[in-house]
């Protein structure tokens, strides 16, 4: 059984549809390429099944859960979690804090207001840090960092609710090329524990981290495969050199 | 350029909050000492007044909760215990205080459930006009109420008591109204640096965000929500025992009003900001009355809208940076192995 299942799903705001009908499969421990030209409907695929949108049609079946209708919340809590387009650390408080209160998601109220985790999740805040080289600056408020380091700060964090499946859209956004580079290191080890749908414009990026890719284009899946397959597919060559 | 992690370190330790917390409360402690009764009298009025601008402060400055109702659970549990005492001459402070503080705890679960729970979040707006109706409607409500003694109000209720012992005006009241501020501001304190506190600064920074972490944001506004209501109570109920009748106004949105006023002088999300607002505005109010009855009301206002205009951050910003203000809620200092593995990070 798929990890993700994207069934006939259709997004339209106003008169503007952005999907159309999309099926989709991700399985355990694969990552899984969305790519296609801009405003194609990957962030909104992204946001539908993160539940920041609604879909119009369609069902998104989750670990064996329907969870087309769920509050954000609960997608969290069954294992979706999300890194935003746009960087959406929380600037005001430390990088520290930023990770530790997306560890502590789980607590209970109680247990929170008594500081019950802590201390427990302490190691596991600077575990993250120091897999995400933020060790640091880890005292420091988020707003002070770079823009690649919030990148991986928001990846720590959306990593730090231990998800079965890892949304990313776009998660070299805005970085050099070495900060692409130590992305990618960073992200591969990741494949032992969880599944990612990475939602990318760098062509080579997404090539050398990805099993298979799905290309969109208008709202609709154009092909979907391995690497390799999605490489010499005529009909997303013509999207390419077409649209991009 | 950014500050190494023993540098931050070395800042947070030059915190000024807890000093001026320490300062306040040592003279506070003693201010029966040196003031004259009428003074003691006053200033116990300041501290039930602090107890309202601290569940203000929680709402708004920590959860971002704009409530423009806080008086309503104020004079709610005011009229409460008045009523318990009027008419069931139950005014032990065992049951009186518990009971005023259950009231505001009551109302305010009810309107938060109703106001902050729902599908979609809430906007600030929202929240705003819904407290504000429940303070005009609960106002007019008791101006047209027989039973509550319509505009005059519940006029001699009599002493709070404790067995035998009667706390009447003056220094003991004072010391129960400092007692009482004392523990709930060490409460408060205690919640908003816990981890609970993190998970509302996340809230009042990044509602949407945090529930992609699995939050349920609203259920931890609406705790908030009922803890200040709750503390807005047991300021009613001290309230109404010290001045000794309860009446519309206690209710109202003016009272409401100046509760955001005093939060705003202060330095919202801070606790101790608005407790020396209220200190600063009674004080100024009781000064400007004297010297000048007609227009004390107007100079006032002003002074008030040159510092919202001019500083947004209240008077503890002029004081404590934004990184104390908003504080930090992991450890104090790291392992010397994570500060290695931080050097390392900077070699590569």
């Amino acid at each position: 059984m798929p990890l993700l299942e994207v069934r006939g799903v259709t997004k339209t705001f106003a008169r503007l549809t952005a999907l159309r009908g999309v099926d989709l499969t991700v399985g355990e421990n694969e990552f899984h390429g969305l790519i296609g030209p801009n405003g194609s409907g990957k962030s909104t695929l992204l946001k539908c099944i993160a539940g920041a949108e609604r879909a119009s049609r369609g069902a998104i079946r989750f670990a064996g859960r329907d969870m087309t209708t769920a509050a954000p919340a609960e997608r969290a809590r069954a294992g979706l979690g999300l890194k935003f387009q746009i960087t959406s650390v929380l600037p005001a408080l430390t990088v520290y804090d930023n990770v530790l209160l997306a560890l502590q998601a789980q607590s209970s109220a109680a247990s929170l207001v008594l500081s019950r985790t802590r201390g427990a999740l302490h190691d596991r805040v600077m575990h993250l840090l120091e897999q995400f080289h933020l060790t640091r600056r880890c005292t420091e408020r988020a707003a002070a960092l770079s823009h690649g380091q919030q990148q991986w700060l928001e990846i720590a964090m959306a990593l730090a609710c231990k998800p079965r499946l890892l949304l990313l859209d776009e998660p070299t956004a805005g970085m050099s090329l070495e900060e692409r580079r130590i992305t990618g290191e960073l992200l591969m080890p990741l494949k032992r524990h969880c599944s990612a749908m990475i939602v990318e414009h760098d062509l080579d990026f997404i090539r050398n981290i990805c099993d298979l890719l799905t290309v969109l284009d208008q709202g609709e899946v154009v092909d979907s495969g391995t690497v390799s397959h999605i490489q010499n597919s005529r009909k997303v060559q013509e999207v390419y050199l077409i649209r991009v | 350029m950014p500050s190494t992690s023993t540098g931050s370190l070395r800042s947070r330790r030059r915190q000024v909050i807890p000093i001026l917390e320490i300062l306040l409360f040592a003279i506070f402690a003693a201010a029966p000492i040196m003031l004259a009764d009428y003074l003691t009298v006053f200033v116990t009025r300041v501290l039930i007044l602090a107890l309202l601008a601290l569940s203000f402060d929680l709402v708004w400055g920590y959860s971002g909760i704009m409530s423009f109702g806080q008086a309503l659970f104020f004079g709610a549990a005011g009229y409460g215990v008045a009523l318990l005492a009027r008419d069931l001459e139950i005014t032990s402070i065992f049951i009186v205080l518990p009971a005023a503080l259950a009231i505001g705890l009551i109302l305010s679960f009810a309107i938060g459930a109703f106001l902050l729970l729902g599908r979609h979040p809430p906007s600030t707006i929202f929240v705003a006009l819904g407290t504000l109706t429940g303070s005009y409607v609960a106002d007019r409500l008791a101006r047209d109420w027989y039973y509550l003694g319509g505009q005059n109000g519940i006029p001699s209720i009599p002493p709070m008591t404790a067995g035998g012992y009667v706390f009447g005006e003056g220094p003991v009241y004072y010391y129960l109204a400092f007692t009482v501020l004392a523990i709930v501001y060490l409460v408060c304190r205690f919640v908003v640096r816990s981890q609970f506190g993190l998970a509302l600064a996340g809230v009042r920074e990044h509602e949407a965000r945090i529930a992609f972490f699995g939050y349920e944001a609203q259920q931890l506004k609406l705790i908030v929500f009922s803890l200040a209501g709750a503390v807005a109570g047991l300021a009613g109920g001290l309230y109404a025992f010290h001045e000794g009748f309860v009446w519309p106004n206690m209710l109202g949105v003016v009272l409401s009003t100046q509760i955001v006023l005093y939060a705003l002088l202060g330095g919202v999300g801070t606790l101790i900001g608005p407790v020396i607002a209220v200190i600063a505005i009674e004080i100024a109010g009781f000064w400007l009355a004297d010297s000048f009855p007609q227009i004390w009301p107007i100079i006032l206002g002003v002074l008030l809208l040159l510092v919202v205009v001019f500083w947004p951050t209240g008077l503890i910003g002029l004081m404590a940076s934004e990184q104390e203000r908003v504080g930090s809620f992991g450890r104090p200092s790291l392992p010397r192995r994570h500060l290695d593995a931080g050097a390392n990070d900077a070699a590569a």
